[in-house]
């Protein structure tokens, strides 16, 4: 039995794919394949976990190629453990690597955050104190998997459910300075921003008023659950499995407003819906899109 | 090369996650002095629930035949005791069919390992690499005194399970949720896994069928591993038991000798 081992791809040149303008895409889920591609190819783009197609093969394979066919693709890592202390796995990026040279993503991102410590695997995206130590940490593993992929990574902020006790600098400046260092965009996740915000007791306005839009590349929307803390007040958790709230859509057009419409990802990750579920939560982030379109640009690249 | 001091915050804050006696890590805490146990708790909740969900995906049929209470009990043990080593998840859980065969709780289902071991093979032949099949013409152009040098370049997705039990059709009979009728789970069966092209299939191999394919499949000429077959069982038919391979995809492309 051969185990999964993913093609050399490390010939493959990488290309650019267009830029996406302000569209509204989701999560690419497999059960939904035959729906999508029933239908004519739709405006918006298909986000996917990078690490399910690290695969040497396959029907994963065949239906991601059918998607790319006729719609831009997001790439979106979810194990690079690029906050971790440890190097990076660098059997891990020249899989990565691969991915981006074979399907051309017009995005590119990851997670500050960490989910391998030493050869164990969380499958979760853990926190990190914020202090110079992580900071230098952080911006030498962005600037490998930059080298890497020879484009800028998009670079999301995290949902968090506890604080640590060194850190000496807020997240925002954390990450405009991640980012101002490294050269690296940003994916804004404004759920996750109210999930932290909810958590920490701080105000999400205050937090998206100080993190720097210029750099967001992407925006992801996603629903969140609700649990209790150990003195019985609301813990948020960000759970990918349900509808964006209205709250973060509030917040959501508040910040399009502020920093013109940038591509916007409905995350649904867990209890998926039929299709048309999806679909109707991409089109409500496509109506504040529009709403917010600079006059005079129809800039947006149609699938069709 | 350690970390350097300042970057020991994972050290602190991993060993807690798979070990549900330890507190909280110390060097967390909630808002405004807010104790941290049920915020970390979040964490350790999603580490053990994904990574008993990630078991369950590749072992669907491990769990209808459990229950689902019996199988997230045995796959919490598995999952603290052996965390995957790779991002991957499609890989991970390789140890879980030896973890079932020494599980106190499941020895009255002697089967239920080899079941996994055949899940286990399933998902392997789903993510492999894509090849063209072997074609029956390709063979059938063999001329008749080159046959027993022949040998026979495996499938990237093809692979074998033996059983001393009826693993085949325990595995096939709980892969959907129709209903399972009795089955005698005494009769020795050996699966073929293969994805010729989109499906994966598991056959079950006729008696020396094991014996020839993992010969085959191992790089020995076709004479040799037909002798082997014919020790393993007596009765073995290599006409149909070629056929029956070649058909199924389990090989890609013909060659003589040893290679």
């Amino acid at each position: 039995m051969t185990t999964a081992i993913a093609p050399d791809m490390s010939a493959v040149p990488l290309r650019y794919s267009a830029s996406l303008g302000g569209v509204a895409g989701t999560s690419f889920k497999p059960e939904h394949l035959q729906a999508i591609l029933s239908t004519k190819p739709q405006r918006g783009f298909f986000e996917v976990h990078a690490e399910n197609y690290m695969g040497a093969g396959g029907p994963p394979h065949r239906a991601l190629e059918a998607i790319r066919r006729d719609h831009p693709v997001s790439l979106h890592g979810v194990c690079m453990s690029i906050g971790g202390p440890q190097p990076l796995d660098k059997a891990h990026l020249a899989r990565f690597r691969g991915l981006v040279a074979r399907y051309q993503p017009a995005l590119v991102s990851e997670h500050l955050a960490w989910s391998t410590h030493e050869t164990s695997f969380f499958n979760d995206l853990l926190p990190l104190p914020y202090t110079a130590a992580t900071l230098r940490n952080v911006c030498d593993h962005i600037d490998q998997v930059q080298d890497a992929i020879r484009r800028p990574l998009l670079l999301e902020n995290p949902s968090t459910y506890v604080a640590f006790r060194e850190s000496s600098m807020s997240e925002t400046d954390f990450i405009r300075t991640v980012a101002e260092r490294t050269g690296c965009g940003l994916l804004l996740d404004i759920n996750n921003v109210f999930v932290s915000a909810t958590n920490h007791g701080f105000s999400a306005l205050d937090y998206l008023a100080d993190f720097p839009l210029s750099r967001v590349g992407e925006i992801h929307l996603a629903g969140h659950a609700e649990q209790a803390d150990d003195e019985g007040d609301l813990l948020l958790i960000d759970s990918h499995d349900g509808p964006v709230a209205d709250a973060v859509w509030k917040l959501y057009e508040i910040v399009i407003q502020r920093r013109a419409p940038v591509p916007t990802l409905i995350e649904w990750d867990s209890k998926i819906p039929d299709w048309p579920v999806l679909q109707a939560e991409a089109a409500a982030a496509q109506a504040i899109l529009d709403r917010y379109r600079p006059v005079g640009l129809t800039g947006d690249r149609h699938a069709a | 090369m350690p970390p350097e001091p300042d970057l020991c915050f994972a050290a602190a804050f991993a060993p807690a996650l798979l070990d549900p006696v330890r507190p909280a890590p110390e060097i967390v805490a909630g808002p405004n002095g807010k104790a941290p146990g049920k915020r970390y708790d979040v964490y350790r909740n999603n580490v053990t629930v994904s990574l008993i969900d990630a078991l369950a995906a590749i072992y669907p049929a491990v769990q209808r035949i459990t229950g689902t209470d019996f199988f997230r009990a045995m796959a919490r043990f598995h999952v603290r005791q052996t965390p995957p080593i790779s991002p991957l998840l499609f890989d991970y859980g390789r140890d879980f069919p030896v973890f079932i065969a020494q599980y106190e709780h499941a020895q009255m289902m002697p089967w239920l390992a080899d079941v996994a071991s055949i899940e286990r093979a399933w998902l392997d032949a789903y993510h492999a690499a894509d090849a063209a099949p072997l074609s029956p013409a390709q063979l059938a152009a063999v001329a008749p005194e080159r046959l027993g040098d022949l040998v026979l370049i495996p499938h990237p997705a093809a692979g074998i399970v033996r059983s001393q039990f009826a693993a085949v059709t325990i595995f096939a009979a709980n892969r959907d949720t129709s209903p399972v009728g009795r089955i005698d789970a005494a009769t020795p069966e050996d699966a073929l896994v293969t994805r010729a092209e989109f499906d994966v299939v598991v056959r079950h191999l006729p008696p020396g069928g094991a014996a020839f394919a993992s010969s085959l499949m191992s790089g020995r000429p076709l004479g040799e591993a037909a002798a082997r077959a014919l020790d393993a069982a007596a009765e073995f038919d290599l006409a149909s038991n070629i056929t029956g391979l070649i058909e199924a995809g389990a090989f890609t492309s013909i060659a003589f000798g040893d290679v």
